[in-house]
């Protein structure tokens, strides 16, 4: 393997931090301060937390104490499923629906399962239409056969697997008129698209730091002050009384960092990210003229800039990545692994894809460090690699 | 060469694989994941479809430093191996899946998909030697006798072998487990795999009675005894048994004399199990299809009968001296050592010396006629 220059096209899983989160973590970790301390080092730790704090939220529009650090976008999305539907059921035992999105994270599908096996959850996943997107009459639909039962709705800004950007709003407001809290998970979302906390209306929203250039191991729940959660972690009660553990100062740091940078340049960063995914897609169109773009058409706005998600017929998805990777190209098939083996993306398959389809697909997806030498790359090894991979699918 | 090493998370496809880089080879290693729902964790001696195995296997390629990526045959393993041993089962006969997977899956799925993706060779830990003969490929037994898996290798065709690499043949266990430590690789004193890898618990009766329940014909059935024709006990299925099986039988009524008594016949249509002493177990014929050749093949009406032609009848058995006749796509195999208890559905492997000639699916066997009983022996299978 010639590890001199790989060709990194995988940053939906995890993308390079950037020099000022690098720079904002590393600085702390020299430092000594637990943050719930009362004494001088205490304080200093406390500060870089509160400071941390308030650049989020001012990043994320929303209030400072609205944000609960985590460890992660998969905490986030349980502490906001599990803790709004006990805190809704105990107002009302008769609010056992919850209604999802068929084509959520599995940081939101499992949790949501886990409910239904042990806590009498009734979970409704409800259709998305061929590009993914979120079927709101469905959804509407599901919501008015009985209002009062519905504990809470999830669904996410952005799919990770396509790209589709969800109809947030109009869940929003739907939820509105029957007083029910939404909750999404926006991991993929910041800094790729605009994410006002305030003006989206949502109750509680998922964010990651590995995902924008901040630390692995760290993110947040933005929520309602106004909205009550059953903790899911009990111990010194440090954010909120809603989330204990002792707090990761210099990943928060580096978390703040990266989240005030990618919002930052949200908008020009995007610009960028587009042309060169509608070139990516392009190019590979060219060398592989039935591949199929699955997901929104780019050109409406309605899809992640960085995203391009194919399938390639009569491919495995997962010969393919390993052919690329042995030409230093690193993606994604987009699906979650379990026990190693790829499962068929529940994504696509709801999206109306056949099994097969499913299998034939990779992920590609652009961040901050991504050049047009990534994308000619792909363009200069996708036509002999798909050739390989159709022939050992013989 | 580019070589895929086939690598389950124990010892030896961990020192295979290693053992190819330093060969010279650019190696990558594959974890095939052959169980549509795999268990977190071993649990003693089962299988290579765990979760924790395929972790194993990661690490293992780790430390040689090799690319690693996990491979979905479950379909096909599910297919070819698991439905192939409740369908033998189900036929009265007792199947060998391990020799089923190398035939079907580690040197055809598995190898034609390598092929394809650009590689020349399948490596795995089997305890076999692979010898270029004059153009000619030959298989033979590895030098540790104990470990040999010649036997499970014996349906490997010529095209098989030659893109195949077993690198531990001329080592012994010991040896492997002391050269994985020194190599540093944490699976160096994993415990060796012995059961059936997709029967999590190792119960394979309660697992057949699950996956098979009362299909046809695999129904219950009588007990009956060999020399008297009497009814000694009923039983539920007929998946319980094998021949020469002695435990297991539940029959409340000891033999006459005292002495215990064997599955010596099942019947699948009927169901009845047969049972008798232990010398009514002798085999001195037996008959296969399925005819695979290992290397060069050898005409029908070719008579095997030199003083080396051995035949081996399962995993780790004895060898028996013995003629053999070869057919279309059968073997006549006359035993000059008496066999015992020979379960059809297992593979006949035909040796000669150390070399493996080829090998078939046991159909009949011939039992020895018995000494003073009235007729010849009854034919099982």
């Amino acid at each position: 393997m010639n590890d001199t220059r790989r060709v990194y096209l995988d940053h939906a899983a995890t993308t390079p931090m950037t020099d000022v989160a690098v720079e904002a973590l590393t600085t702390q970790l020299r430092e000594v301060g637990n943050a719930s301390s009362l004494h001088a080092a205490g304080r200093r730790a406390r500060r870089i937390v509160e400071e941390s704090r308030e650049t989020i939220a001012q990043a994320l529009g929303c209030r400072p104490g609205e944000v609960v650090y985590t460890s992660g976008g998969t905490e986030a999305d349980n502490l906001a499923l599990k803790g709004l539907f006990w805190s809704r059921r105990a107002e009302s035992p008769r609010r056992t629906r919850i209604l999802a999105s068929a084509v959520e994270h599995h940081a939101v599908l499992d949790p949501l399962l886990w409910l239904e096996e042990h806590e009498q959850a009734e979970v409704e996943l409800v259709a998305v239409d061929g590009a993914g997107r979120l079927d709101v009459d469905a959804l509407r639909a599901a919501v008015e056969r009985d209002p009062d039962t519905v504990a809470l709705i999830t669904v996410m800004w952005a799919n990770n697997e396509v790209g589709t950007l969800q109809p947030v709003a109009d869940v929003v407001a739907l939820a509105a008129e029957h007083g029910i809290p939404v909750h999404s998970d926006a991991v993929q979302a910041i800094g790729a698209v605009p994410v006002d906390f305030a003006t989206s209306g949502v109750d509680a929203l998922a964010v990651s730091g590995h995902k924008v250039g901040g630390p692995q191991g760290v993110g947040a729940l933005v929520v309602r002050r106004e909205v009550s959660l059953t903790p899911l972690l009990h111990g010194g009660g440090q954010e909120r009384d809603v989330r204990s553990g002792t707090l990761d100062v210099p990943a928060i740091a580096g978390f703040a960092a990266a989240v005030e940078e990618a919002v930052k340049h949200q908008a020009e960063h995007a610009a960028r990210l587009t042309v060169l995914r509608d070139r990516l897609v392009d190019t590979v169109l060219v060398e592989v003229p039935d591949a199929v773009l699955n997901g929104p058409d780019g050109a409406d706005g309605n899809r992640l800039p960085g995203n391009a998600h194919l399938s390639f017929p009569g491919c495995e998805g997962d010969s393919l990545l390993m052919l690329l990777d042995a030409r230093g190209i690193e993606c994604s098939t987009g699906s979650a692994c379990s026990a190693g083996v790829p499962q068929p993306s529940h994504v696509l398959l709801a999206m109306g894809r056949s099994e097969e389809e499913a299998r034939s697909s990779l992920r590609f997806s652009l961040g901050h460090t991504s050049t047009e030498t990534d994308v000619d790359a792909l363009a200069a090894a996708i036509g002999a690699c798909v050739e390989r991979a159709r022939a050992a699918r013989a | 060469m580019k070589v895929v090493a086939a690598m389950s998370g124990g010892v030896d496809s961990a020192v295979a694989a290693a053992r190819a880089v330093e060969a010279g080879h650019e190696v990558t290693g594959i974890h095939l994941a052959l169980s549509r729902n795999p268990q977190s964790y071993r649990t003693g001696a089962r299988g290579c479809c765990t979760i924790e195995d395929a972790n194993d296997a990661r690490r293992a390629a780790d430390v040689i430093g090799i690319p690693f990526y996990v491979w979905d045959l479950s379909d096909r393993f599910h297919t070819d191996v698991v439905e192939d041993f409740m369908d033998t089962y189900a036929a009265g006969q007792t199947p060998n899946p391990c020799l089923r997977c190398n035939e079907k899956i580690k040197f055809a799925a598995v190898l034609d998909r390598a092929l394809a993706l650009g590689f020349d060779a399948v490596a795995t830990g089997h305890y076999a030697t692979v010898v270029e003969s004059g153009g000619d490929i030959e298989l033979h037994r590895a030098v540790d006798g104990a470990k040999d898996q010649s036997y499970v290798l014996g349906v490997l065709d010529d095209r098989q072998l030659r893109h195949s690499l077993f690198p531990l043949g001329d080592t012994t266990k010991d040896r492997v487990r002391e050269e994985a430590a020194r190599r540093g690789l944490l699976v160096a004193d994993k415990p060796d795999s012995h059961d059936i890898c997709f029967v999590a618990d190792g119960d394979n009766v309660g697992w057949l009675k699950e996956k098979l329940g009362d299909r046809a014909p695999n129904h219950g059935g009588e007990i009956r005894d060999d020399a008297t024709g009497d009814v000694l006990g009923r039983h539920d299925g007929t998946y319980g048994f094998t021949i020469g099986q002695r435990r297991g039988l539940r029959l409340g009524r000891p033999a006459p004399d005292g002495r215990p008594r064997y599955v010596l016949d099942i019947e699948p249509v009927s169901g009845t199990v047969t049972v008798g002493p232990r010398e009514r177990l002798a085999v001195d014929r037996i008959e296969g299809d399925r005819l695979r050749w290992c290397g060069a093949s050898l005409p029908a009406g070719t008579v095997l009968d030199g003083d080396a032609v051995t035949v081996q009848l399962r995993a780790h058995g004895a060898e028996h001296r013995a003629r053999v006749a070869v057919g279309d796509d059968t073997l006549d195999v006359e035993l000059l050592d008496h066999a015992d208890g020979i379960a059809p559905g297992q593979a006949v492997v035909v040796y000669d010396g150390t070399r493996v000639i080829g090998s078939a699916t046991i159909t009949r066997s011939r039992r020895v006629a018995a000494v003073g009983a009235p007729g010849v022996g009854g034919v099982g299978g």
